[in-house]
């Protein structure tokens, strides 16, 4: 099986390669359009600010490639962002594949942003992509921006108030947490990917 | 974690993946071959440990620019941790966190209780250096926030190494100014004192080191104990 990471830019991709090491199915990093297009599970992650990756996508001419792929692509925290219609971050228009816009986590003293650390996940809908994870079970989150539940949730979180950990729809599932840095639980989603039906 | 030299890396490659197994929820890693004299610096061990390790982890220590901390964090770190380099250069934090994102800038605190005050002291890793930083804890907390800090580890000194239990009212002092994460360091020797230190101190995370190396204190028990005593941590 080949898998493509998109390089959107931003340090901190090393980690998610060395997931996929971990499964035994390595990944390549690229902004190639041709390997991305026939590779037979995408990723879409992101570190750092949604305009950066934006204007990365775009000069790379991705933004159509995205838009138009029929595998399974996983977003992975900003990359879940930039799947939405926008984010509020810097009012930047989004890729427009998932319904929706990523807004800043309210934050107070108990619960300050950036969100940094371990979560209990909580199951909201049915999806392969949770197969055999259990509810409530705790990810890695490093956020500052999320999207707000909606019908196209599959799996919720909490920090001051809710929001979408897990969303999917049609080919694309997305995850606000790190699943390269969520333990096992991780390594199971990451499985789980692999093993989506096309 | 500590370590001294390249000979024993294979062993910290073996602990990381210890600790991931028996639930730590991230790892610090005090790079003290990293020394400030400016040389080149072999960090492909953080490689290795990202290779084999699934859960977040710090690497502190030897940080003292942009290019370092890209350096580290390409090869696989979620986090940088600066310490001395920024109390001499406090813009680094900036910097780095305008760089990089305040998610991946940990501040690393050593601070010391004088006669009810609280005071930074720099160059920790070398007694012989060591000396007070003339700045006070929470000034110096509520400074780097504000240069866009992520993240602080709070080590406290008088308690470090001693095993009596984290310094929890220096911790409530500074979690009193801290908007961000803190992580409190220094002083564990029993499980009461991690359960101590989030019920008083209503710190965000516990660090420890040799209890844990030593196994006295086993990971998965600390944490059973911890959610027996409403303390909510990921089982």
């Amino acid at each position: 099986m080949s898998i493509a990471i998109i390089d959107s830019g931003g340090a901190n991709i090393a980690s998610l390669l060395y997931a996929f090491q971990r499964l035994s199915t390595p990944a390549e990093l690229t902004t190639d359009k041709r390997v991305i297009e026939g590779a037979d599970r995408v990723i879409l992650p992101g570190v750092g600010a949604a305009r950066d990756a934006m204007d990365r996508l775009r000069a790379a001419d991705l933004i159509d490639t995205i838009r138009g792929l029929k595998q399974p692509v996983l977003g992975i925290c900003l990359g879940m962002q930039l799947l939405t219609d926008a984010s509020e971050e810097e009012d930047v228009e989004c890729l427009g594949i998932i319904p929706g816009t990523a807004k800043k986590l309210p934050g107070s003293v108990t619960c300050p942003v950036p969100n940094m650390g371990w979560c209990a996940t909580r199951s909201e809908r049915q999806h392969p992509i949770m197969a055999d994870i259990a509810d409530g079970a705790y990810f890695y989150y490093l956020h500052s921006y999320a999207l707000p539940l909606s019908d196209h949730t599959v799996a919720s979180a909490e920090h001051a108030e809710q929001f979408s950990a897990v969303t999917g729809k049609d080919n694309f599932v997305a995850a606000q947490f790190h699943p390269e840095r969520s333990s096992s639980a991780g390594a199971q989603l990451l499985s789980n990917f692999l093993g989506l039906a096309t | 974690m500590q370590f001294r030299n390249h000979r024993i890396v294979g062993d910290i490659i073996e602990l990381a993946r210890r600790y991931g197994e028996e639930g730590a929820d991230e790892l610090v890693f005090y790079d003290i071959t990293a020394s400030p004299d400016g040389r080149t610096v072999d960090r492909s061990w953080v490689s290795r440990v990202a290779a084999v390790l699934d859960i977040p982890f710090c690497v502190a220590g030897g940080i003292r620019s942009i290019a370092d901390a890209e350096d580290v964090l390409n090869k696989g770190a979620d986090k940088i941790s600066i310490n001395s380099p920024a109390l001499e250069n406090p813009a680094l934090i900036s910097e780095l966190a305008k760089r990089f994102g305040s998610q991946c800038v940990v501040l690393g605190v050593d601070s010391r209780d004088e006669n009810g005050g609280y005071f930074v002291y720099q160059y920790t890793g070398d007694p012989d250096r060591t000396e007070a930083a003339k700045r006070t804890t929470v000034e110096w907390v509520t400074e780097a926030q504000d240069r866009g800090a992520g993240e602080v580890v709070l080590n406290c000194m008088n308690q470090d190494g001693v095993r009596k239990g984290y310094d929890c009212t220096q911790l409530s002092a500074v979690r009193a100014a801290c908007q961000v994460p803190l992580i409190a360091s220094g002083g564990a020797g029993a499980p009461e004192h991690f359960l101590d230190v989030f019920r008083i101190a209503d710190v965000d995370g516990a660090l420890a080191a040799s209890v844990f190396h030593s196994a006295e204190i086993p990971i998965p028990d600390l944490k059973q104990y911890l959610d027996d005593n409403g303390i909510h941590v990921r089982i």
